[in-house]
This record gives C-alpha cells, structure tokens and sequence, in this order.
C-alpha cells in the first residue's frame, strides 16, 4: 500500500506491505540509517523514533499505521548544523562508545529533555528518573554512567 | 497482498471484523509485532491504533470507564486514575518501558491476556467489567469471566474489546499493587498482584485479591480473601500469608521454579496487609 507520512519535517510516500516493519522501511526504502536495530522484540530501544510527539521503537510499529502521522528519526533532531542539546553533551561527556545504541538513546533523551520530564527536581532525584525513564534502553558499552551525565547535562542547559 | 483497514469510527471496526474473522487485530503492537519480521505475514490488518471511539478515560461518580485503546502512558498520566485506581496507575508505570508505555494498550493487555499481563490481577481486585462489542450489539462481562484459561478469552471472533469500566473504590479503602521482577523496568513479572481491602476501623471487613504468573491465568486470591474476612488488620498478613501457602500451584518454567514464586507470592500477599 502506499503510506505517506512527514519524516523530519518532510513529506515522503513510501510504497510497502502495511505489515513491513517502520525500522525497515526506515532503514531499507527511506535509506535513513540513523534508526539501528538491536533486537527486533522492543526490548532494546535502539529504533526508538518519535511517533506523533511520543518515543517509540520503530521495530514494533508496522508501517501502515504510520500513514498521516508525524515521525523524527536521529537524522531529524539538530536543527541545520546545530546538534541538539543531548547530542552534544553524549559528545561531551563520552556518552557513546560503539554507537549502536546511540541514536535511541538521543531520540529518547530528547524526548525526556523537551518534555520537561526531568526539570524542576534536583540532580539526585533527576538521575534516578532519567535511569527509569532511559530503561528501556540498553547500552553494552558505556556502563550508563556518562549518559545520564550526558542527558542531565543537557536538560540543565535548556531548563536550569 | 495483506488487506489492511483502517476505521474511521468504531462502525467500520466492528463491519471489518465481522466480515474478516483471520485478519490481525493491531492496536499498539507491542505484543504482536515482537521479531515481526520472522512471523507469518497477517491476511490482513484491522488497525485500532488511535482509533478515537476506543481512546478515552471517562470519570463518572461511582465508575471510571477506560477506552481500549488507551496508552499505558495515558493510564498513568491521568490524576484520577492515580487517586482512585492506583493499583492500575502502578501496574501501567511498570509495563515495559517509556517506549513500550507509549504504544502498548490496556485493550492489548486484556486482549493478549497473558498469565504475567500486569494490568489483568489490577482489573480483577477492582472489579472491572469490560464492554466488549460486535454488529451484533454490545455486551458487558466481569473481567473475572473473561479469561477462561491460558490465554483463552470469552471473546467472539466477530467482537472487540470496547472499554473497561471500573466501579470507584469508597474512600478509606485500602489500595495496593506490587509486581516482583528481575528488574524494576521492563522485565516480566514473577508474581505480581493488587488488592481493594475493605476496612471498619483496624478489622478487615473483605479483601479482593488478584494474582498474576501464579497460574495459568490471572486468578482472584479466594482463599486469602476468605482468611483475612474479619481479622484484625495486624494479623490480616500471617493469615493471608498461611492461606497463600496451601492454595496455589504456580507455574514453574525457565524463569524461576514453583518453590520460589510461591514464596514470593506469600510474602507479596502478606505485605498488602502491612499497616
Ligand atoms: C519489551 C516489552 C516489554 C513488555 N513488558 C510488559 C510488562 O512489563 N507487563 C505487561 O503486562 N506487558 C508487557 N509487554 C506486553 C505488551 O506491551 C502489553 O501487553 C500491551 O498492553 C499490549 O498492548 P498493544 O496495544 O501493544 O497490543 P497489540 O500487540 O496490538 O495486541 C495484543 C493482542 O490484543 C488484541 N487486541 C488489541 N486491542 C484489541 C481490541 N480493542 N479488541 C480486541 N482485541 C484487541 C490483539 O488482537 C492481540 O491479540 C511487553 C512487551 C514488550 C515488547
Ligand atoms: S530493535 Fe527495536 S527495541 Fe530493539
Ligand atoms: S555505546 Fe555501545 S551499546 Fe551503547
């Protein structure tokens, strides 16, 4: 079927079984590579894409359901050359290492900063909740450590 | 070609499942598109994801009706449900993770009716009825009649999950919900439960206990309920915990053996009477 969604501010119309994964189609027909796949069950959060607002994983949503609605993938978060905020502090504070998880945790985080969700509380209280909002993103290599300094770093710049 | 329909109103959902008993009914996908690429393609797709006549939360005085295609996110986002249904505001704030909250649905989660769905032992010790519909009409069911075994539901082919609708605890009631895992965000539960304990005074007037991953279905806590009925609150916890002990068979599987959900399903009653 034909789905035509908006992916990072664009339109785009994809030919495709309604059941093809949004991660492939992503990946495979839209050759936006930023989106990685971990595990294909949900569990991993490396496809983690936004969906209408909200941080999904893109291997749990088929493709036709995406028809109309409003997705950003890694690829969409920097505004021109301006990285966003979480992006930059990941750099910063040695958040990546390998990088496969990488851009679901950005997507993600992004989502946690620009919803406010860790603002208004101190840094002991904001670092247990960026843990349980971050949980359903796993990391083999950085130990989480430099990425909840990344992702605090970075709400504190935008809301201190 | 995989057939694929989306609904614009709760009409057309009900027409399409009537007329296509083997297509996939999708809502949030977080059961039914795990490792999708390695399953079957469906015929097709009855898609209810957003469907706005399944998407709401209406407060009523003496019942809170939930729209089955209702976020996790939306359940534990909404102040009323935390007040007064707190069991289920908590079982929805330990489904999966952010992502999985987000796209996950309370009508998924009765739908797939897992032994270890979380939101199913909330439903039960509430006291939930589900509003389930078909072009034949719609109908109300106690969710305590809804799941008739492992993973077997009273749901017709031709028929869709609507709306849960659950009667409002009397203020005073004690409210609780624990869930037993490996980790405190996405895992599957060991033993999970919630309970509506009904008090005059320090005595237990009457409890509703429900369980989770303790069978092969969620189940009510009959013998507990039947032990801690007009004890003292104090006591209420030796008593459930002695009930507990001789009145279940949990399953034992890779993720942990009989022996030990039993114990935890005895300490976990146990502290729902906890002063
Ligand atoms: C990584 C991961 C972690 C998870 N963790 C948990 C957890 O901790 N606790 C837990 O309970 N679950 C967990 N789940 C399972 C799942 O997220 C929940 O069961 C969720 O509520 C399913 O909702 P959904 O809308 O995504 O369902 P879907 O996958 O869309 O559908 C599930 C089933 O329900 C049926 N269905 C959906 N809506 C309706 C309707 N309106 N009428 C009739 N049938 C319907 C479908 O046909 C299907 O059989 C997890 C899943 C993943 C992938
Ligand atoms: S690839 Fe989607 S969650 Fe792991
Ligand atoms: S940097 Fe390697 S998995 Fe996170």
């Amino acid at each position: 079927m034909k789905v035509a969604f908006e992916l990072n501010g664009q339109p785009v119309t994809v030919e495709a079984s309604p059941w093809k994964r949004l991660l492939d189609v992503l990946r495979e027909d839209l050759r936006a590579t930023g989106t990685k796949e971990g595990c294909g069950e949900g569990e991993c959060g490396a496809c983690t894409v936004m969906m209408d607002g909200e941080a999904v994983n893109s291997c749990l949503v088929a493709v036709g359901q995406c028809d109309g609605r409003t997705l950003v993938t890694v690829e969409g978060l920097a505004t021109g050359d301006v990285l966003h905020a979480v992006q930059r502090e990941l750099v910063a504070c040695g958040g990546a290492q390998c990088g496969i998880c990488t851009p679901g945790i950005a997507v993600c985080a992004a989502h946690v900063i620009d919803r406010g969700l860790v603002a208004g509380v101190d840094d002991a209280t904001a670092r247990v909740r960026v843990r349980e909002l971050l949980a359903g993103n796993i990391c083999r290599c950085t130990g989480y450590q430099l990425i909840v300094d990344a992702v605090i770093a970075a709400a504190r710049s935008v809301q201190p | 070609m995989t057939g694929y329909v989306r609904p614009r109103d709760l009409d057309e959902a009900l027409a399409t499942r009537a007329a296509h008993a083997d297509w996939m009914v999708l809502s949030g996908g977080t059961d039914l598109m795990v490792n999708a690429n390695h399953k079957p393609i469906p015929t097709g797709i009855l898609d209810l994801w957003r469907l706005g006549e399944l998407c709401f939360v209406k407060v009523e005085p003496a019942s809170i009706a939930i729209g089955a295609g209702t976020t996790w996110t939306e359940v534990q986002g909404h102040p009323v449900i935390a007040d007064r249904l707190s069991p289920l505001a908590l079982a929805a704030r330990e489904i999966g993770a952010l992502q999985i909250q987000a796209r996950g649905t309370l009508g998924g989660n009765v739908g797939n009716s897992s032994p270890v769905g979380d939101s199913l032992p909330a439903l039960l010790a509430l006291g939930a009825e589900l509003e389930l519909a078909s072009v034949r009409g719609r109908r109300r069911i106690p969710y305590s009649d809804f799941c008739t075994g492992y993973r077997k539901t009273a749901l017709a082919a031709d028929e869709l999950i609507v709306a849960a609708h659950i009667p409002v605890p009397a203020a005073g009631t004690k409210l609780a919900w624990r869930k037993v895992g490996t980790r405190r965000a996405q895992s599957i539960s060991k033993v999970m439960g919630a309970a509506v304990i009904t008090l005059d005074g320090d005595r237990v007037v009457s409890a509703r206990i429900g369980l989770g991953a303790v069978a092969d279905r969620p189940i009510r806590a009959a013998a507990v309920e039947a032990a801690v009925a007009g004890q003292k609150l104090s006591e209420a916890g030796d008593a459930a915990r002695a009930a507990m002990r001789s009145s279940i068979k949990p399953i034992d599987d890779i993720r942990s053996t009989a022996t030990y959900r039993r114990e935890v399903a005895e300490n976990l009653v146990a502290r729902f009477f906890a002063v």
